[in-house]
């Protein structure tokens, strides 16, 4: 999972927050005879899936949205609401502290990981990616496992889920440029007569701001936006923006005002974005010089890698463990009734309405076909950004779209724009994968647009003096390049849409439940077994997830 | 009295002795050469000497008094990079008047030392420039206006004119020369040209 993963990390994060020593140039175009240039209309073919995604099922429900929330009163009835300045305040303040939580917790790890050498380092990284990479519910759930029942419904386990949830990014992002700080350059600094606090003052933390600024961003985007882990963990005493929506919309038929609310939220991400990007840019360094790491020489230096390591490793793993455990406690010990149960829709004559196992492989029907019209739309994608300059920009940012947007707000643009006539496909089938496709394919693109690009232009060159069209060229070279960070891509789609939970929840049908939809209800109810059987149903996808990505690992070893 | 005395210095990396009982000394004013190839150690003594490797054993003694086990930032020894390290964060002015920042001078005094500092490098003037703006052979003569400024009882260069084309190593190598003497401070200096060291150095110590 290393590479794959946690690369995207980075690459995701870069892309939210570019700074400008991560803005590679393109392939250079000039001078290239046209021959060698795929002709326009083979760009125009080629992007047209992406562009019909994107335009079909991102702008479009988009504008329907908009259209929804400006009709008559809605806005005025709306933020005129009782609550409403609540509601935002405490999504403002749980993102707020989350974030400072999450880089505070996790600078001690990114420097750790990111400076000594240690047997085990590689595995250790993994595993702190994995909880970035699980189901948003399998972490809400796992966090109602392990967390005393008297936190049940409090900000506090919000926020320590949020941390457990996103310490990678920070592990990734800050790491990943403290591990290329030169160590000669804290030694200059100590020749100068500066003490280890003065080095971490005046030198360290203004070199590694734009990580901080960076990182901090995309904790922020996450957590202001967190649906599946509020969901579940904050109950109905704290709901943030995003669970108002959808409450909103699902559960009190007000769908003008849901609308206006994903407004409002769409209006805070974009200053967000602009006001940190500017911020990012200032803090910006070119810093060159590639990881060196060395094994820890000191005792304390060895203590600190020991311990380090062994809590990060235990809170990674002991929520986990909780949740799984949990799944065998029916109230009176250890019994399997919540795992015994899970196909019948009926128990004790009592209707449960959710059949885990249909859930399960309704999921995986959904997560291949997203993974597909992910990967081809991407890859298509991939293609023409990389071969065309101007069209190819537009593309890149294009496709990046539903990235800055929250699930919520694509599933509730897609509930409104599909959901009359002439467009009435509320009741097929393929909505959700199609949505959930929209979701992975920036992830995709993103791992797939760095690989082309580090294939050097002179390579298509050489294939071309030993009589290779284009064409050619292309199959037999980015063909090559492409095996593994297509599989990756593939893994990571069939990922995101396993988990995939705030665009489903708006798009979903009783009887046709996903497994986080399904983990959602069993969890929301009252009673030990509902509750054992949801924690039953969330290590179901937590193992599915797993399995997922060790193919993302094991197509990295390949 | 001598200004620097290296006793006995063993260090070990893994297996290999990269020192083994390895001594030096140096006269005040003294500019000493380590001439030697790559992997003889010749940094690793720098190193040692401004505390940034902890010998298995041995003593520093400068100007008197035993440093060995004082951490780097209080033994007032400055040191020349081999590439530098030059803080990217932090304009030319900002990277001269580091030393003295840590020392909590004066602002005044900060910027009357990096006047000094600069003018004796031929920099004169130079203060608000990005180090990403330097050239070569500015970057150098930064890196070295920046360890003099705190005026260290001694200074260390690991391999400072390595790296720069053939005509500006040889005038930056005849300045470092002048300027040594004129501020008549102890140095050691770290290269493995026999010519570089004959022009720069008082006294050649040859490492096997």
């Amino acid at each position: 999972m290393d590479t794959g993963g946690v690369a995207l990390t980075a690459d995701v994060a870069d892309r939210v927050a570019p700074a400008p020593e991560t803005i590679r140039p393109g392939r250079d175009d000039n001078g290239t005879p046209r021959w060698n240039r795929p002709p326009w209309f083979v760009i125009v073919l080629v992007s047209l899936p992406v562009v019909v995604l994107l335009g079909g099922f991102y702008v479009w429900p988009l504008l329907a949205l908009i259209g929804k929330a400006v009709g008559v009163g809605t806005i005025g009835r709306t933020v005129r609401a009782p609550g409403l300045a609540g509601v935002l305040w405490f999504t403002l303040w749980q993102a707020a502290v989350s974030t400072v939580l999450t880089i505070a917790v996790g600078m001690i790890p990114a420097y750790v990981l990111a400076r000594f050498e240690f047997p085990g380092r590689r595995a250790v990284v993994a595993l702190v990616t994995v909880p970035f990479m699980l189901p948003t519910v399998v972490v809400g759930a796992a966090f109602l496992a392990v967390l005393p029942g008297s936190w049940q419904s409090t900000a506090r386990a919000i926020l320590i889920a949020h941390v457990y949830f996103n310490i990678a990014v920070v592990v990734r992002v800050v790491g990943g440029m403290w591990a290329t700080l030169p160590s000669d350059l804290t030694g200059a600094a100590r020749t100068l007569g500066a003490s280890p606090w003065q080095v971490g003052r005046y030198v360290v933390l203004p070199l590694l701001r734009s990580s901080i600024w960076s990182a901090g961003l995309v904790v922020f985007l996450f957590t202001f936006t967190s649906f599946g882990v509020v969901k579940i963990l904050g109950g109905a005493a704290n709901p943030t923006l995003e669970v108002e929506i959808a409450r909103r919309a699902t559960q009190l038929g007000d769908v003008g005002g849901a609308a206006v609310l994903s407004m409002l939220q769409l209006m805070i991400l974009a200053v967000l974005v602009a006001v940190s990007s500017r911020q990012q840019r200032r803090a910006a360094m070119a810093m060159r010089g590639r990881a060196r790491r060395r094994h820890p020489r000191r005792r304390s230096e060895r203590r600190l890698v020991v311990v380090t390591v062994a809590v990060l490793v235990a809170a990674m793993v002991v929520p986990l463990a909780a949740m799984v455990r949990r799944s065998f406690d029916v109230g009176d010990g250890w019994s399997l009734d919540g795992w015994r149960r899970l196909g019948g829709t009926t128990t004790r004559g009592l209707s449960l309405g959710v059949d885990v196992w249909a859930s399960a492989a309704q999921s995986l029907r959904y997560a291949l076909v997203a993974a597909a019209l992910a990967t081809v739309a991407g890859t298509l994608a991939a293609v023409a950004i990389t071969s065309s300059r101007r069209a190819g920009r537009a593309l890149d940012a294009g496709s990046m779209l539903p990235l800055g947007t929250s699930a919520v707000t694509i599933g509730l643009g897609m509930l409104i724009a599909f959901g009359r006539a002439p467009l009435d496909w509320r009741a097929s089938w393929w909505l959700i994968p199609v949505g959930q496709a929209l979701v992975a394919t920036p992830f995709v693109v993103r791992l797939l647009v760095p690989a082309l690009r580090a294939i050097p232009p002179d390579q298509h060159a050489a294939a071309a003096t030993l009589g290779a069209s284009p064409t050619r060229a292309r199959w037999e070279i980015d063909g090559r390049a492409l095996r593994r960070p297509l599989l990756t891509g593939a893994a990571f789609a069939m990922a995101i849409s396993l988990g995939e939970f705030g665009a489903t929840t708006f798009l979903t049908r009783t009887g046709r439940e996903t497994l986080p939809i399904a983990i959602g209800r069993l969890l929301g109810r009252p009673g030990e077994l509902a509750r054992a059987q949801g924690f039953a149903t969330a290590t179901i996808l937590l193992v599915l997830t797993v399995v997922v990505l060790m193919v993302v690992e094991a197509g990295d070893r390949a | 009295m001598n200004a620097l005395d290296v006793r006995d210095v063993v260090v070990r990396f893994g297996e290999r002795a990269v020192l083994d009982g390895w001594s030096m000394e140096a006269d005040d004013g003294e500019v000493v050469a380590l001439l030697g190839p790559s992997g003889s150690g010749k940094s690793t003594v720098l190193r040692v000497i401004a505390g940034l490797v902890q010998p298995e054993s041995g003593t520093v003694v400068v100007g008197g008094r035993d440093v060995s086990q004082l951490p780097t930032h209080r033994r007032h020894i400055g040191m020349v990079f081999q590439d530098d390290q030059l803080f990217p964060h932090l304009d030319v002015a900002g990277n001269v008047a580091f030393g003295l920042r840590m020392g909590h001078a004066s602002r005044t005094e900060q910027r009357a030392a990096v006047a000094e500092a600069l003018a004796l490098v031929g920099l004169a003037g130079l203060e608000r420039r990005r180090t990403d703006r330097l050239s070569g052979g500015e970057a150098k003569r930064v890196a070295l206006a920046r360890s003099l400024a705190p005026r260290p009882s001694v200074l260390l260069l690991d391999e400072p004119l390595t790296g720069l084309d053939r005509d500006l190593h040889d005038r930056l190598a005849l300045d470092l020369a002048a300027l040594l003497r004129a501020s008549a401070i102890t140095a050691i200096i770290v290269t493995h040209d026999p010519e570089e060291a004959s022009v720069v150095a008082d006294r050649v110590v040859r490492m096997a």
